[in-house]
């Protein structure tokens, strides 16, 4: 068809093509059309009950574009990577929210204060949790925590009925069953759990008013100090009750003005007004808030207001700011400083959560100003007396309030700044250098302000009078200051001298290390090794007595890691005299090991060539460590990690020009790493490049003394490789090392790796996993390239490494012939090759058969002798093959090798018409490219046009006809 | 076959005020035809008044319970006789509020001893085989703002804060058995707007002994006149914690309460029965000994 046409092919050449796109405009893209829909924004999970729901919105998922109904129904989430989020543990499902909160807070700067709040909340939460336990018995009185529900429902015929019942119903929760248990934590955490959930299922149940009394009982129980130690727990968990009661709240007011004005569909902004608000909904909001202003108790009252506070917004918009600041005043009548204080923290929370609401934050610091005033009020008698009688000391009773107050603190420090700070340290100043607001300052308010003030700091801890936080809890969150911002380049040192004096001066073990960890840190940024040096020197003398240590070691860890993370110069730190003792302390094996890694991982980022004797040794004093704690037992991965490790060790290590150093250290190096197979691999891998280094350095003309160092490289490999387990390994790198020693013109050497690989073929057949007949086909030719310009030895017989490799190819117990046909297919071309009077490839000043034989007739009959052997053995493979597709592809294969390779004889004529016979015989093989033709009476012309892939091979034969 | 009958009434919160019509739906709902011998509505107010059993016998206060004053009784007729088909009907209506002559309609109030409440009925007569349907609808009535029959002016406009000082010297019991303390502060009316909350502060300025709790106490004063004189009963409403514990000394504590609704109306006085208010600050040691200062109140609808 084509040929009717008059085609005037022209290439397109980038002139026409710029004039072609010329005349187009271009539109710029932010999306690639084929893309699928992204999803902007995704609902958030919500797990009712166990989320800090003060308030969190839910974004309505907005796909940006969607273009496919597929992704449409998808719904922006494909199910598995739903399955995947929810099967995430909670933690990766954490910073998955965080990271999918971030991508928000790009779009949405205000919602992102507001969540990096929220999430600051929740992150505190877990926190405190852990911290804050007890083993006492928690009393709780409460009478919704009937085991089975003794009310029972009544048939309700009659609204009178139902009426009557509900009273019942309500006298009965009020008086009946109130019960007092003595639980311990868990069981104490239990049934707040349940009562939660009765406040849930009573709210659906549409018991409103039993919901409203769970709520108040839950506050209720916010006012018992009975237990100290638990109370920051037990304010968790009551005000995650209260924050999903004011939650529930909301969400019915809302619901019910959701279909007045707007239509039935609109849900309301979440910014509504309250002209928007039906009247129904505002009386229902009004009767809420006057029901509770007649909670009797002042703790339940201010807390139930509290949760409630965002319904606020359905009655006017001014109401809520007005209630924070009334609230903020009233807390004030609570007599027990820590309830309160509590109760502050928790009115900041809510306060937070409607920070797109509110934009006057004056309450919080207000809240921090109230508590500061009241601070005197921690030392009164009853506090005393409370504390005597349960035995608690008077730092641990400060510490209880560090949660609320850092929490309040930083949602006033997050936008507030030097004014505020210097104002606060006047205040503590007046109230004798509280420890308590000190430490609450410095963890609240951004580093950087802190570090500039340090020396204030250090000289207010000194003068702290009181028994709060102890000093060494000051220095430790002074030095995480200092330690992530710099203090002012003039003081660093006084700083560090002045804070040292003070934490070398503790005398528990566990406070020093408690304190050191972060000024290390402090050390290792700011100061250079001497200093360093000296530090860990003092860390070592205070824990090294009485192996005290090993109770520390996760501290002392940390230490080491911060230093190896923040180190500018690692070889410094590695010959530094006091690191290395430090790494000694390590005694037990597990974390020992632990930190060789750390370090030596560290050591892999930061060094690139180390020749230091004295940094070599300590690298192997580590590795060597690392090493040894490899055994049958140690996982594979493990196992794996430390290879690398070492490798990446072993590569670092660099003597320059001093070769003969470097192949000592290689032995080294082998001595002391026997274990891991991938080292040895590696030091081959690093012995030859040695090798192949020299001899660019002269130039492949090595001197005698080269010469000797190169056959040494060569004597390196071939006793090391025999030493890996892994057979494939083994096999390349001899081929690797047998072309290296060819390279550097080592005959012997490299004939010996190439016997030796031979070798290692026959072995291999017991054990096939290790080195698959699909890897071994390519390694074999491979092998036979390599060893077309080998040169015979002249010791043996001709062909000598040739013959070998056919004798353990046919020794090798092959899971099919197609394999060993492909091969000896191979060894024909290979063959043939050998016999032309110049080879295509050479290597460089070493002499190949070709100029060793010059093409001598007795060397073309025995590679003759040879090639008939071997298609003596392809042809009776491939009649065991027996007539199939395969067999007729290896056919003609075999006849085109035949065809090329081959002066026709005449036997071998009849040879290849037979193969072409046998080839054709399966019908699958496309004939059609397959011509066979009769020019002439004498001369048969056999042109076989191959297909390959687009282009028509064409080989054109011509065969004379005896 | 079932009848449903509702009144429903324009407002949420079914607050209305002298002059106001109250407007709102009859509605009802039926499965079948409705034969009916007239609908009426009625909207009726009165004051309940009931003598307490401590100043006379207990028969006496279950007998002699003062005759109810009616301050507004208006009956109108929505249909004359009539079917009603089935499904649901709706009726509109609006009737004027207005009290019987030479009454004022008083604000809603439920207390212990005397009750105002309001209420619209709808009657539906049926023929006598079958039962007349009936349905109430309670509704509240405030007054206009400003517009009190409520105490003299001139209290209504003293806002003077009043200020206040305990300690066991100002006594009426001569101090026994309290401890020593001082406590100072001040409420900032007590002449209060109902719908305003009750505001003030006080500062404890030292104390012996801890504190258990400071609160607030708000009481109704309810008198009836009778023929034998005049019952006079103090009842609390409710009672509120301001300080819990033992309170800081020198720290502002706010007074803050919500007068209620429905149990608060602006002080009543007239010639048959009074509404007053007041409000006890009470302060419990932590020996359970209580110190009390009653501050009498106005309340009035602003």
């Amino acid at each position: 068809m084509s040929s009717n046409y008059n085609i005037e092919w022209k290439t397109c050449t980038d002139e026409h093509f710029s004039a072609k796109t010329k005349g187009l405009s271009g539109v710029k893209t932010t999306d690639h059309p084929l893309k699928t829909a992204i999803v902007t924004e995704r609902v958030p999970r919500r797990i009712l009950g166990s989320q800090p729901s003060t308030g969190r919105t839910t974004p309505v998922s907005t796909p940006s574009v969607i273009l496919e109904p597929l992704s449409m129904a998808l719904e922006g989430v494909d199910p598995l990577t739903a399955f995947a989020i929810e099967e995430m543990d909670p933690l990766t499902k954490l910073a998955a929210q965080e990271s999918r909160d971030k991508v928000d807070s790009s779009q949405d700067k205000k919602l992102s204060d507001y969540k990096c709040e929220v999430d600051a909340w929740a992150m505190k939460k877990a926190s405190i949790l852990s911290k804050y336990t007890t083993s006492e018995k928690i009393s709780i009185v409460t009478s919704f925590l009937s085991d089975g529900d003794k009310v029972v429902v009544k048939a309700q015929s009659t609204a009178v009925d139902k009426m009557q019942h509900r009273l019942e119903q309500l006298d009965y929760i009020e008086e009946g069953s109130q019960t007092r248990l003595d639980l311990s934590q868990t069981e104490y955490v239990n049934r707040i759990e349940q009562l939660n959930r009765e406040l849930v299922s009573a709210w659906n149940s549409e018991q409103r008013v039993k919901a409203l009394k769970i709520a108040i009982q839950c506050a209720k129980l916010l006012s018992d100090t009975s237990v100290l130690t638990f109370y920051p727990s037990k304010f968790v968990l009551i005000t995650d009750i209260l924050d999903v009661f004011g939650q529930l709240v909301y969400n019915r007011l809302s619901t019910k003005t959701d279909s007045h004005k707007l239509g039935s569909k609109t849900k309301l902004p979440e910014d509504f007004t309250p002209e928007m608000v039906s009247d129904s909904a505002k009386e229902t909001c009004l009767n809420w808030f006057y029901k509770i202003a007649s909670i009797r108790e002042l703790v339940p009252r201010l807390y139930v207001e509290m949760a409630l506070m965002k319904s606020y917004y359905f009655l006017s918009l001014s109401e809520c700011q007005e209630a924070l600041r009334r609230l903020t005043h009233m807390i004030n009548g609570i007599g027990n400083p820590l309830v309160a204080v509590y109760a502050r923290c928790y009115l900041c929370r809510v306060g937070c959560s409607l920070s797109n609401r509110i934009k006057n934050k004056e309450y919080l610091l207000q809240n921090f100003h109230r508590f500061l005033q009241n601070y005197q009020h921690l030392f009164s008698r009853s506090v005393k007396g409370e504390l005597a009688q349960q035995k608690v000391s008077q730092s641990v009773y400060m510490s209880l309030f560090t949660p609320a107050l850092d929490y309040m603190l930083q949602t006033v420090a997050c936008d507030n700044s030097d004014a505020l700070l210097n104002e606060l340290l006047e205040r503590c100043k007046v109230h004798g250098n509280s420890s308590l607001i000190l430490n609450t300052v410095m963890s609240a308010f951004k580093p950087h302000l802190i570090s500039a003030r340090t020396l204030q700091f250090l000289e207010m801890i000194e003068h702290c009078l009181d028994q709060g936080i102890p000093l060494h809890s000051l220095l430790r969150t002074l030095g995480l200051c200092v330690s992530v911002a710099p203090p002012p380049l003039e003081h660093r040192r006084q700083i560090l001298s002045t804070a040292w004096k003070h934490i070398t001066g503790l005398k528990q073990v566990e406070e020093y290390i408690a304190c050191a960890e972060p000024w290390v840190l402090y050390v290792v940024k700011y100061f250079s090794h001497r200093e360093l040096n000296t530090i860990l020197g003092d860390i070592i003398d205070h824990i090294a007595p009485d192996r005290s240590y090993e109770q520390y070691y996760n501290q002392l860890k940390n230490v080491v890691e911060n230093i190896v993370l923040n180190i500018q110069d690692f070889e410094a730190l590695l010959v530094m005299d006091n690191f290395l003792p430090l790494i000694d302390l390590f005694q037990q094996e597990s974390i020992r090991v632990e930190v060789c890694k750390k370090v030596l991982s560290g050591s892999n980022s930061n060094l690139i060539f180390v020749n230091d004797a004295v940094v070599v040794n300590a690298l192997m004093f580590l590795c060597t460590v690392l090493h040894d704690s490899v055994n049958a037992l140690t996982p594979e991965d493990e196992y794996r990690q430390i290879g690398d490790i070492l490798c990446h060790v072993i590569k670092t290590i660099d003597y320059g020009r001093d070769f003969e150093q470097q192949l000592t250290f290689y032995v080294e190096a082998r001595a002391s790493f026997s274990n891991i197979d991938i080292v040895f691999v590696q030091l081959v891998q690093c012995v030859n490049a040695l090798s192949v280094k020299t001899r660019q350095i002269v130039k492949g003309l090595h001197t005698r003394k080269t010469g000797d160092f190169v056959r040494a490289c060569a004597a390196y490999c071939f006793i090391t490789v025999p030493s890996i387990k892994s057979a494939k390994h083994r096999l390349r790198l001899y081929l690797l090392s047998g072309q290296v020693a060819l390279f550097n013109h080592c005959l012997g050497q490299a004939d010996a790796c190439f016997k030796a690989a031979l070798t290692t073929i026959s072995e291999i057949q017991n054990d096939k996993t290790q080195f698959p007949e699909s890897e071994l086909i390519p390694y074999v030719k491979q092998f036979l390239s390599i060893l077309l310009v080998v040169p015979d030895n002249p010791d043996c017989s001709v062909l000598n490494l040739t013959r070998a490799l056919l004798n353990v190819l046919q020794g090798y117990s092959w899971e099919s012939n197609i394999s060993l046909i492909s091969i000896y297919l191979s060894v024909i071309d290979m063959l043939s090759v050998m016999a032309q009077e110049w080879y295509p490839y050479h290597i460089d000043k070493v002499e190949s058969n070709d100029s060793l034989y010059g093409s001598d007739k007795k060397f073309i009959a025995e590679i003759n002798k040879i090639c008939s052997v071997v298609t003596n053995e392809l042809m009776s493979k491939l009649q065991s093959l027996g007539p199939c597709t395969k067999q007729s592809t290896f056919a003609i294969e075999l006849f085109v090798k035949l065809a090329v390779r081959n002066d026709l004889t005449n036997q071998m004529l009849v040879l290849a018409l037979n193969l072409w016979n046998l080839a054709k015989r399966d019908n699958t093989l496309d004939t059609k490219y397959l011509v066979c033709e009769t020019l002439d009476e004498n001369n048969v012309s056999i042109l076989c046009i191959l297909p390959d892939q687009n282009k028509k091979l064409r080989k054109k034969t011509n065969v004379r006809m005896q | 076959m079932s009848i449903n009958l509702d009144i429903r009434l324009k407002r949420a919160d079914k607050v209305y005020r002298e002059d106001e019509n109250i407007t709102g739906v009859i509605a009802i709902s039926s499965t079948s035809d409705l034969k009916h011998d007239g609908i009426t509505l009625t909207v009726e107010g009165c004051v309940n008044l009931q003598l307490s059993s401590k100043n006379v016998g207990i028969i006496d206060a279950f007998y002699n319970s003062v005759k109810p004053i009616q301050l507004i009784g208006v009956t109108c007729e929505v249909s004359g006789s009539g079917r009603l088909p089935a499904g649901a009907t709706e009726i509109p209506f609006e009737v004027p509020l207005k009290p019987k002559p030479n009454r004022v309609l008083y604000e809603t109030y439920h207390g212990v001893y005397i009750n105002i409440s309001y209420a619209i009925r709808c009657d539906v007569r049926r023929s006598f085989l079958s039962k007349d349907l009936q349905k109430s609808q309670q509704f509240l009535v405030q007054y206009w703002p400003a517009r009190n029959p409520g105490p003299p002016p001139h209290i209504k406009d003293n806002r003077k804060p009043v200020q206040f000082k305990l300690s066991p010297t100002t006594l009426a019991s001569g101090g026994a058995g309290a401890p020593d303390f001082l406590l100072k502060g001040q409420l900032n009316s007590i002449c209060c707007s109902i719908s305003r909350p009750l505001t003030g502060h006080l500062v404890l300025d030292r104390c012996a002994a801890p504190v258990r709790s400071i609160e607030l106490q708000l009481v109704r004063v309810e008198t009836c006149g009778c023929a034998e004189g005049y019952a006079r009963e103090a009842t609390e409403i409710q009672n509120i914690q301001i300080g819990d514990g033992d309170i800081p000394t020198n720290v502002d504590i706010p007074i803050y309460m919500v007068f209620p609704r429905l149990f608060t109306c602006p002080t009543l006085i007239t010639p048959n029965f009074k509404i007053e208010f007041e409000i006890n600050l009470v302060i419990v040691f932590h020996d359970d000994h209580l110190v009390t200062n009653n501050f009498p109140l106005i309340l009035v609808r602003e």
